[in-house]
């Protein structure tokens, strides 16, 4: 199986503008109907966030009011709808914020730390019984996570560990698919030419990993932690079973609570939630779109590690 | 290491290598294969060891053998749950890899600055938990403070109502969509941009119009990532819960606790206490996937791909 290295695809790229400016002229006349279904694509795929951003901004008079759904009211209210969402019900929404980032980025570096170390063995050692666990590595890959919930929430009950931070942070550390990703690319990314050299000139093993490999497989690694703080901190099925102390929420179930509390009053009962909860939806989706916006170009290259063969 | 075969020192010098590597390479794995069998191995078999047994309030907790899953597999509420999820699967992951592929392709051809930032819009919702997604497209949908009802009024048409029951399907089937589409599109235009360019400057020379290099050419080449992308689709659309969960509360009715069969083991769980059907229903729906997966990549697979 040969990946493509990330820095191959980028001297590629490099010789394309040669290319493309040679038939551009042919075909600057495609060129703009395809700009218009750009546009309209990006239409669909921003108007739930541009519902999120007007919204936020509205009173639940506002809300309510009968106006556009798709425009700003009158009164702009961001400012004290921001401190009516942080002092609700005693500021628990700055704890289920904090919640989430702890689980992510605990569960996210260990789940990283621990494929980066097992994928590297996989790629460069040829212990016994490398190829079965191998095999059986990328069989798990296709396990649905959420069968493991429920038989892990026994299991966890009877060392009492649900409702406590290690009943989410725990379970994320499996991450097969991340150990999958990093093999693949490190068995590419790092000549064996490169680790010999090492031992030759007296490294460890454990050293010439430090010293020469871990930079070489840096792409990997931010795309394999992106990947792993992302589904923790997307994660809602496994929080929403292991805690029941809404103080130990991550924002998802939180915002979930709030939501069906809110729908229990009907719309009109649960007003002043329901402006909260759109501005709670808006703030807790900001962390991880600056994270993807600044880690671009590592992520750009990363993603595609394993699907080009 | 390359041990020259030819001196004497060369087989105790291969030995000692060899139990090194087997050394260094267990150490590197191990911590990984710590976790891997408390939390994946373990708890597989704990679900199979729990979904054997049944607890009643008279009888106590007996052994029943295969008894939750007959039970299971003739229970209209599982049933109808795997039905919905493998149908929705069917319509659900066309749609999806055409509209990521499309955009792909197009942003393969069109590079100019506007292109590049539709692509990291197009990919935003991505970094968007599934429950906000849901929340946010169930405010959109909801005639208190969506604006479909605006929109078509203006038409004189009442607005569809995708939180209803004959609706909800497509609903969701919008929701899921717009989540996913982003991602799977980074990762084929990823694999377009590795396509080496002279090869289209190859077929062009042959006379191949745009339409051709991208039907044998483009397509062709990342087949394989259309197969990974179909695979994390499968896998993810099976084991369906936080949408319709999200949704249940906004659409009256339209979403029971038995809607999708993993809804349906959490409701078993954690609802009724039931603990061993809701593992039964677990493990069977682990392997339903599994096998699904199994057999999909069996019959594509090709040399050099995921499998082998």
């Amino acid at each position: 199986m040969s990946v493509t290295p990330v820095q191959a695809t980028d001297t590629r790229r490099k010789s394309r503008p040669v290319i493309e400016r040679r038939r551009s002229s042919a075909r600057t006349r495609g060129r703009i109907p395809l700009n218009i279904v750009l546009a309209l694509l990006m239409i669909y795929f921003l108007v739930p966030f541009w519902w999120l951003i007007v919204n936020s901004s509205k009173s639940s008079a506002g809300l309510f009011g009968g106006g556009s759904s798709l425009w700003f009211a009158d009164d702009i209210n961001y400012i004290q709808n921001l401190i009516d969402l942080f002092t609700y019900s005693g500021g628990i929404y700055a704890r289920w914020l904090g919640n989430s980032a702890l689980y992510a980025i605990v569960g996210g570096v260990g789940a990283t730390v621990l494929a980066v170390l097992a994928g590297w063995g996989f790629a460069k050692y040829r212990f016994v019984g490398r190829r079965l666990s191998f095999a059986i590595l990328l069989g798990s890959v296709m396990v649905p996570m959420t069968a493991l919930v429920i038989p892990t929430f026994v299991l966890f009950a009877q060392v009492g560990w649900t409702n406590t931070i290690w009943a989410v942070i725990i379970p994320t550390l499996l991450n097969p698919f991340g150990v999958y990703l990093m093999c693949v690319y490190a068995r590419d990314a790092v000549p064996d030419e490169l680790l010999d050299a090492a031992r030759v000139d007296g490294a460890g093993e454990f050293r010439s990993f430090l010293v020469v490999a871990l930079p070489l497989l840096r792409p990997a690694i931010v795309t394999v932690l992106l990947l792993s703080v992302v589904a923790s901190w997307n994660n809602y099925f496994l929080p929403l079973v292991m805690l029941s102390n809404n103080r130990l929420y991550p924002v998802t179930v939180g915002i979930g609570l709030w939501q069906s509390t809110a729908s229990s009053y009907g719309a009109a009962g649960g007003q002043t939630l329901w402006s909260i909860i759109i501005l709670g939806s808006l703030v807790s989706v900001i962390p991880l779109i600056i994270a993807f916006l600044t880690l671009q170009r590592y992520w750009r290259g990363g993603l595609a590690i394993g699907s080009l063969k | 290491m390359s041990v020259s075969t030819d001196t004497p020192v060369s087989t105790k010098s291969r030995r000692s290598t060899t139990v090194r590597q087997n050394l260094t390479g267990w150490a590197f794995v191990a911590p990984f294969g710590i976790v891997f069998l408390a939390l994946l191995v373990l708890p597989i078999g704990y679900a199979l060891y729990l979904s054997l047994f049944q607890k009643s309030l008279i009888g106590g907790t007996r052994f029943v053998l295969f008894g939750n899953y007959i039970k299971a597999f003739s229970d209209p509420s599982f049933l109808d749950g795997v039905w919905f999820v493998i149908r929705f699967s069917i319509i659900l992951i066309p749609l999806q890899m055409a509209v990521s592929l499309a955009i792909a392709l197009i942003l393969d051809i069109v590079v100019t600055r506007f292109a590049r930032f539709s692509r990291l819009m197009i990919f935003l919702p991505y970094a968007i938990p599934t429950v906000i997604g849901a929340l946010m497209w169930g405010f959109l949908y909801s005639d208190n403070f969506g604006p479909l009802a605006e929109i078509f009024e203006s038409f004189g048409r009442q607005a569809p109502d995708f939180l209803s029951t004959s609706l909800i399907f497509y609903g969701l089937l919008n929701i899921v969509t717009w989540q996913w589409a982003g991602y799977y599109m980074i990762i084929l235009y990823a694999a377009l941009q590795g396509i080496d360019p002279t090869l289209y400057e190859a077929a062009r020379i042959d006379g191949a119009s745009q339409w051709q290099i991208v039907l044998r050419i483009k397509i062709p080449l990342v087949a394989p990532a259309l197969v990974l992308i179909l695979v994390f689709a499968l896998i993810g659309t099976l084991q369906f819960f936080n949408e319709p969960k999200i949704l249940q509360p906004l659409a009256a009715g339209a979403i029971p606790n038995d809607f999708t069969p993993n809804m349906y083991a959490y409701q078993q769980a954690f609802s009724l206490a039931n603990y061993n059907y809701g593992a039964a229903i677990s493990f069977a729906l682990g392997a339903v996937v599994f096998v699904c997966v199994y057999i999909f990549l069996f019959a594509t697979r090709k040399r050099g791909s995921f499998m082998s």
